[in-house]
């Protein structure tokens, strides 16, 4: 049984019609990586995972998605509780305007922890897991706007995991970032994969490549391939696959 | 086909001047707007500084107000301030949110609300003055009253809490709201601790110069609360009290002599204009505050 399982999903915006049929098995503690033109519907689909897109005035869904055997949009569904199992790094980072600690403790407390002392060592685990830790051990009280982009993203990794999450949705996480910052996030990913599952949305073929294990190609709003990110990259089934990765349209 | 365009010479010189004449415009238009402002502080320094004194604040009118002090306007002014804010405030700031938050933003409600608020904002002090007497004072029985001046002030201050607090929320990207609600917050936990506090320098600011405007409110009083001599302090919010704006009309046309009151008149505008730029210096003071406080907050 998939960790994620989406069957027949079909989506719209309005009359648009975003995603026209996807079904799709995700494997636990995999990493994932969608990968496909703007506008193809990737971070469509990779934001229903933990409904985000209920954000949005006249979007109709059809079709289902599960999540650890579970229709997460069946009626009666808690999305707070599922958005706490299914954590979110966006594409800009979006610290809150709280100190470094706060931040990372915003989900705990939100969640009703107050256990002061789990808190701290809660971030304190977050922070190394998220490899900022020695960067803010001693301004743990300072603005989280204080610091650089990379190091803010690497935060909003650390608040993502601080819950927990047995998920954790990427849409694009290193795009805003300079290529060091990158290269850091992407260390990351490849730790943070004994821990979660991650499914990561991104327009660069390389990243795709180098951290995940599978990667889904999308266009026009359909899954044209899936497979072992090996099989994409070195010997692609289907010709628009072939000719995005090599760079042909896109 | 040469497309090199030719250039008309001379020309940069020409924009040149051009600019230089605009700018000249510009920096001349604003220096006669500062200098009405200093003509006017200027005057009424001039002419109400004379009656200044620790008796003039601390002290009640007496002979028939062509002598004594304003204490109790000034008292009654701070009241009145003190009563519209809890009055508007609270309602004022969950509109605000409500508006920008949970109501579907391109639904007839929100839009119902901002057309009855923005019109809310045009309708002349009197008439709230006029309504505020009929409702709160004559319907609901309050008397001329603090009470029934606080209501009156606080639904005249409404428009502008409304808008400042729907303007600050507006501003705060939806990407923190994603950010709160991925982590398994509830919508109100995201107001609560993320959207609310981000938005409060500019709230604040809003706040205080909805204070500002109310201090110096003369119509909304005239018929709910201001007293013509009320020397006493008042003891409870059902009794009357005086008010600056008031105080400073009622010195200026009757009285038992105008002349004599002249300088009286000076001083209370003085000390109205001290509060509201008192007032003004706490609002930029507060936003910075807050600022500060919500990017370093621990």
């Amino acid at each position: 049984m998939g960790k994620i399982e989406a069957k027949e999903v079909h989506f719209h915006y309005g009359t648009f019609h975003a995603l026209k049929g996807i079904s799709m098995d995700i494997t636990e503690h995999k990493v994932v990586a969608f990968i496909g033109p703007s506008g193809c519907g990737k971070s469509t689909f990779l934001r229903l995972f933990n409904r985000m897109n209920d954000l949005i005035p006249g979007t109709q869904l059809d079709g289902s998605i599960r999540i650890d055997g579970r229709d997460i949009y069946a009626p009666g569904t808690d999305v707070d509780d599922l958005r706490k199992n299914v954590g979110m790094v966006f594409q800009r980072p979006n610290p809150f305007p709280k100190s470094i600690f706060d931040n990372i403790a915003y989900g705990l407390r939100v969640n009703g922890i107050k256990d002061k002392e789990f808190i701290r060592q809660r971030v304190e685990e977050s922070l190394r897991g998220a490899a900022l830790w020695d960067e803010v051990k001693n301004k743990l009280n300072a603005s989280a706007y204080a610091l650089s982009g990379g190091q803010q993203q690497r935060l909003c990794i650390a608040r993502a995991m601080a819950v927990s999450p047995s998920v954790l949705l990427m849409d694009e996480p290193a795009s805003a970032l300079d290529p060091i910052s990158t290269a850091k996030v992407e260390e990351l990913i490849c730790e943070l994969r004994k821990e979660v599952t991650i499914v990561i949305v991104t327009h660069n073929m390389q990243q795709a490549s180098r951290v995940s294990d599978m990667t889904a190609f999308f266009y026009m709003g359909e899954l044209v391939e899936y497979d072992e990110t090996k099989t994409i990259f070195t010997n692609p089934h289907e010709e628009a696959t072939q000719n995005y990765i090599t760079g042909r349209f896109g | 086909m040469d497309t090199t365009p030719t250039y008309p010479t001379g020309y940069g010189q020409s924009k040149r001047r051009a600019q230089r004449a605009a700018f000249g415009i510009f920096r001349t238009l604003s220096l006669i707007i500062v200098f009405t402002l200093f003509a006017i502080l200027g005057f009424i320094i001039y002419k109400g500084a004379g009656v200044i004194s620790w008796e003039f604040l601390a002290e009640a009118p007496t002979d028939g107000m062509t002598d004594g002090g304003i204490f109790p306007a000034i008292v009654g002014t701070l009241l009145l301030m003190l009563g519209s804010a809890i009055v508007a405030f609270p309602i004022g700031i969950m509109s605000g949110v409500y508006m920008n938050e949970y109501a579907s933003k391109s639904g007839w409600v929100v839009k119902f609300i901002r057309l009855m608020t923005n019109n809310l904002s045009g309708i002349p002090s009197i008439v709230f003055g006029l309504f505020g007497m009929a409702l709160f004072v004559k319907y609901l029985g309050f008397g001329d009253s603090i009470l029934a001046g606080s209501l009156t002030l606080g639904l005249l201050s409404l428009p502008l809490v409304i808008r400042t607090t729907e303007e600050a929320l507006k501003d705060i990207p939806d990407s923190i709201r994603e950010g709160s609600l991925a982590l398994g917050a509830t919508k109100l936990q995201t107001i609560w601790k993320v959207v609310l506090p981000m938005g409060m320098p500019r709230i604040m600011t809003g706040l205080i110069l909805s204070l500002g405007r109310v201090s110096g409110e003369t119509a909304p009083i005239l018929f709910t609360c201001a007293a013509y001599f009320f020397p006493q302090l008042p003891t409870s919010i059902f009794d009357q009290c005086m008010a600056l704006p008031y105080h400073l009309y009622v010195i200026s046309t009757s009285g038992t002599d105008i002349e004599a009151q002249q300088p009286i008149a000076y001083g209370t505008a003085l000390v109205l204009i001290a509060i509201v730029l008192v007032i003004n210096l706490l609002a930029g003071w507060f936003r910075r505050y807050f600022e500060k406080r919500v990017k370093t907050k621990q």
